[in-house]
């Protein structure tokens, strides 16, 4: 092997253009001709739309076109991802239209849109529409919504209920909580969160009236899919017609998955006017109201155990928040995605799972980084330290009792919980959880927690200590499981890679999946460099247009570093084969007698006889002499779908002070011992697992979306909603154990999302650990100082 | 409407632009400049992916109207370096993995160059209340720290040596 690249900590080949101010993002790009959209959103949560007047803005300086609902025939958006499970399929569908004709069910739900000259001019048109509103009661609160007198929201919808949906073994769970000697229950609340990647969404639409085709810029995780969708389910456009590119997209975290009405106005705009390129980009106080949401969980917990700290079943009932209609997947997340992974690195063999969807009068709620895998994390987390909490027994102590052991692998969970609708199964692949447990907590210096406890009272601060001891499901797939209707896509989730070396011996990957930050031109490079024994820089990987790029679901779910590099691995495998084949035809020998050493193809036992990969690709591209039945040209295109998913896991030890006099929280300390298998790339690793650590402390300190009764986001604005800062976070303490998966020919198993499925629960631990000593053994996220002061005034209130 | 005549110095070039009145430096610095370098990541001042300098000070580009920039010099990221000659922050946002979707990093520098002006051995604490003002929702800032840290070390000339980073909190 001439390189040596694999597993190195090399610099990315994505950072010179961002560094130097030369990347090219959504709002970048300028095209001749091009003008801008507004959309006018909903000023209510729920309330019909008795007419709309557009007259005056269609006058307005600079205007070149006003829509409403009733122009675009456009059909409603896609539902992907109905929620079946043990229960059947009963969903609700209530989709957003392009543009709302007849109701608003948030407040934010686009009705009008404005085309002008300028992003002033559109803006300044808005304020010209008139809506005559007919206000109708709204209810923001899950739970609520489903309970008899709430307003409801769709005729097909009783109660608000979009379905009910069941997993695990509900007898025996309740036999085994009619034998338990020790139950413990807790009411949680999981917080909604605005995922807010600080590129904006946007689009820009161009139809060209000479072709009669569409091409659409999209700030997006996904193009191949949208256009898929905005073909076959929106427009009605034929899919050849419609070209989808995503240029740098500056973060997305789930939240540019989804097929958006904006993506579809731009493209009927566009052609309305007769072909100009029309470009809207939201604003960030649109991007709270119409970009999805995250989380939003209603949770009843209950945990049966010994006395000894044995977990023997767990049962949960949950609320799921999903909004005024639905978002692409919306249903999948908090059943799939979240019940499935109830029973985290434990061996209960008892959980059973209730979920219901449910509509409210807020922001669609759909994939936020971990998208139901940090939920679940919580659930199970919170109710280990309620367990040890009533024990007596140290949190520690209680997940060592209870961890699967690392004998027991692959692991079919006896509850049923990875069992799919249509009787596929998956398998946790691998694990070993007791060593990332040992080595957090010496890192953490746990054993002293008692004394740094004392050392803090007496400076005025309650110290806390929190454990998540998590699992992920990484690399959504495989097909034939998340393909299942009612289980997932009804689609599959396999991918894909094109390799070409070209007569010059450079090599351009094309890849179906899309990046949104995680540096996959990088990593992606260290693979085929090592594949094939060529240097890095005479590879480049290219991705995010539907034209030049093979079909790819993209990338979400941690699925890239399993899915996708199964996909580059293969189509490499395909160069080195049909390579051989060549030069065994240049060498005059048999195909079998060659042997490949990195870049080098030669004549076993004759060191001399030897041609290189790029002298094989001159030739072969040539095809001065290919053999009969060769055909020309190092090209190969390989579709990999993966035999299961990955799961990743470690131990998260979060230590806070809180100060007592003011109930402010401060996170001292983080250590994380994660084990992601294999890596690719270490320094991008550790990146990942910053950001989803910061994430996920971000939920458990400051961030959440608060509606007002009336379905108001009083926080949309970055002044108003907390997004972490730099000088509120500590520096991160990482450490790993190595354990490949199986499943993965690298034994890589993804990580864009462990840091923040691990990271809520255990600063969430940490903060309910403080404040143990006044009694409190809950408070619901985020631990905002009011709170927390609040809850220890209160304590001590009691204790008076 | 009416226009401003607004004459600025531009990464070291004189530009000249007439300009509505209620516009902003930072929508004239990408629209009408094209240095589409500086970023707009929200609409209230919070997220600092549009920081520039304006006469040698590290301003957010969205707080002030380009007319109120008028006679000022401005530096944006494009005037920072070039993939030939990186300023040292450059590379050191590189070299650290400094970032990763890269959207609020051209402001993140520009920061942490104004700090490293006035401060030239800054403490991690001192960077990371000196960048508090621009959000990263990508590294954790984690990263970003510690790429503030290395530059400021080789902009003095590569005195000190590197440490590993801080393990308690900067607000402890």
């Amino acid at each position: 092997m001439t390189t040596d690249v694999l597993g190195a900590r090399i610099k990315r080949v994505e950072d010179p253009k961002l560094i130097t101010g030369k990347g090219r993002y959504l709002d970048d790009i300028k095209l001749p001709g091009m003008v801008h959209l507004a959309i006018l959103r909903s000023p209510y949560a729920h309330a019909n739309i008795r007419s709309i007047d557009t007259s005056a803005a269609r006058t307005a300086p600079g205007v070149v076109a006003v829509f409403t609902g009733s122009d675009i025939t456009y059909n409603p958006l896609p539902m992907a991802w109905p929620a079946g499970g043990a229960s059947g399929i009963q969903n609700n569908i209530n989709m957003p239209r392009v543009l709302a004709t007849d109701s608003v069910k948030w407040t934010g739900e686009g009705v009008a849109a404005v085309v002008a000259e300028t992003v002033a001019q559109a803006q300044d048109a808005l304020e010209l529409i008139n809506v005559d509103w007919e206000p109708l009661p709204a209810v923001v609160d899950a739970e609520k919504a489903t309970q008899p007198g709430a307003p409801q929201l769709h005729e097909n919808a009783p109660n608000n209920v979009v379905f009910e949906w069941s997993v695990g073994n509900k007898d025996g769970t309740a036999a085994a909580f009619a034998n338990a000697e020790v139950i413990v229950r807790q009411r949680l609340v999981n917080n909604r969160l605005v995922p807010n990647p600080m590129e904006v969404r946007g689009d820009i639409g161009w139809y060209n009236p000479g072709t009669d085709e569409y091409t659409i810029w999209m700030s997006s995780q996904t193009p191949h899919i949208q256009r898929l969708l905005l073909a076959a389910f929106v427009t009605g456009i034929p899919e050849h017609k419609i070209r989808c590119i995503s240029p740098d997209v500056g973060g997305a975290f789930g939240s540019k998955i989804f097929c958006y009405a904006d993506m579809a106005l731009v493209m009927h705009a566009s052609k309305a006017i007769g072909g100009r390129p029309v470009k809207w980009v939201e604003s960030r106080r649109e991007t709270f109201q119409s970009t999805i949401h995250g989380r939003d969980h209603i949770t009843y917990v209950e945990a049966a155990a010994t006395k000894d700290g044995e977990v023997t079943a767990l049962r949960v009932k949950t609320y799921a928040n999903l909004g005024g209609r639905l978002s692409t997947i919306g249903p999948g997340i908090p059943t799939t995605l979240y019940g499935r992974i109830l029973s985290g690195p434990y061996k209960m063999k008892n959980v059973h799972c209730e979920v219901t969807g449910v509509y409210t009068n807020t922001t669609f709620v759909d994939a936020y980084r971990g998208a139901g895998r940090p939920e679940a994390t919580y659930v199970v987390e919170r109710a280990m330290d309620l367990v040890a909490d009533e024990l007596g027994i140290d949190p520690a102590e209680v997940r060592r009792r209870n961890f699967l052991p690392p004998d027991s692998f692959p692991y079919d969970n006896p509850a049923g919980l990875l069992t799919a609708v249509n009787g596929s199964k998956i398998y946790v692949d691998s694990g070993n959880y007791e060593p990332a447990l040992d080595k957090a907590l010496a890192m953490a210096g746990y054993a002293d927690t008692a004394a740094k406890k004392t050392e803090a009272k007496a400076r005025g601060r309650l110290l806390g200590v929190g454990l998540s001891t998590y699992i992920e499901v990484c690399g959504v797939a495989p097909s034939k499981w998340i393909g299942a209707v009612g289980e997932g896509w009804g689609a599959a989730m396999w991918e894909s890679s094109n390799i070409k070396i070209h007569l010059t011996g450079k090599v351009v990957v094309t890849m179906g999946t899309q990046p949104q930050g995680q540096g996959h031109e990088t990593t992606y490079a260290q693979i085929i460099s090592h594949e094939l024994g060529i240097p890095m820089e005479d590879i480049v990987v290219q991705h995010s247009d539907t034209q030049g790029t093979p079909f790819g679901y993209g990338s979400y779910g941690s699925r890239t570093s399993n899915v996708g590099t199964g996909a580059a691995l293969k189509a490499a495998a395909k160069i080195r084969e049909k390579a051989r084949r060549y030069a065994a035809h240049m060498l005059e020998a048999a195909p079998d007698d060659i042997e490949v050493d990195g870049a080098n193809y030669r004549v076993k036992g004759s060191p001399d006889k030897v041609k290189t990969i790029q002298e094989i690709a001159f030739a072969l591209d040539l095809a001065f002499d290919a053999p009969e039945g060769m055909e020309p040209y190092l090209d190969e295109t390989a579709y990999h779908d993966t035999p299961n998913c990955t799961f990743p896991f470690g131990t998260h030890v979060a230590i806070v002070e809180i100060d007592e006099e003011t109930g402010v929280v401060a996170l001292v300390r983080y250590v994380a011992v994660d084990d992601v298998g294999k890596k690719i790339n270490p320094m991008i690793v550790d990146g990942q697992l910053h950001g989803g650590i910061a994430q996920g402390v971000g939920q458990a300190l400051w961030e959440g979306a608060i509606y007002s009764d009336d379905g108001q986001l009083l926080n949309g604005s970055l002044l108003d909603y907390a997004l972490p800062r730099a000088s509120w976070l500590p520096a991160f303490e990482l450490d790993e154990t190595v354990t490949p998966s199986p499943v993965n020919p690298l034994g890589v198993k993804g990580v864009g999302e462990a840091g923040c499925i691990a990271s809520t629960a255990a600063v969430a631990n940490a903060v309910i650990d403080a404040l143990s000593p006044f009694g409190i053994r809950h408070l619901d996220m985020p631990y905002t100082a009011q709170k927390v002061w609040g809850a220890i005034q209160a304590a001590k209130g009691g204790q008076a | 409407m009416t226009q401003l005549h607004v004459v600025l110095e531009v990464n070291g070039e004189h530009r000249e632009v007439d300009v509505e009145p209620r516009r902003l430096l930072v929508e004239v610095i990408r629209e009408e400049l094209n240095l589409t370098g500086t970023h707009i990541g929200c609409d209230t001042s919070q997220c600092g992916a549009c920081t520039v300098h304006l006469d040698g000070r590290a301003v957010k580009s969205c707080t002030m109207l380009a007319a109120q920039a008028d006679g000022s010099a401005v530096t944006t990221i494009e005037g920072m370096g070039d993939l030939g000659h990186l300023h040292p922050l450059q590379n050191a946002f590189w070299e650290q993995h400094g970032l990763q979707c890269g959207f609020c990093t051209p402001g993140m520098i520009m920061a942490a160059a104004d700090l490293i002006k006035n401060n030239a051995d800054p403490s991690d604490t001192e960077i990371r209340h000196a960048i508090e003002g621009n959000i990263c929702r990508c590294t954790g800032y984690h990263n970003i720290v510690v790429a503030v840290r290395e530059a400021a070390r080789a902009m003095r000339g590569g005195a000190g040596t590197a440490t590993a980073p801080a393990a308690t909190a900067a607000q402890a």
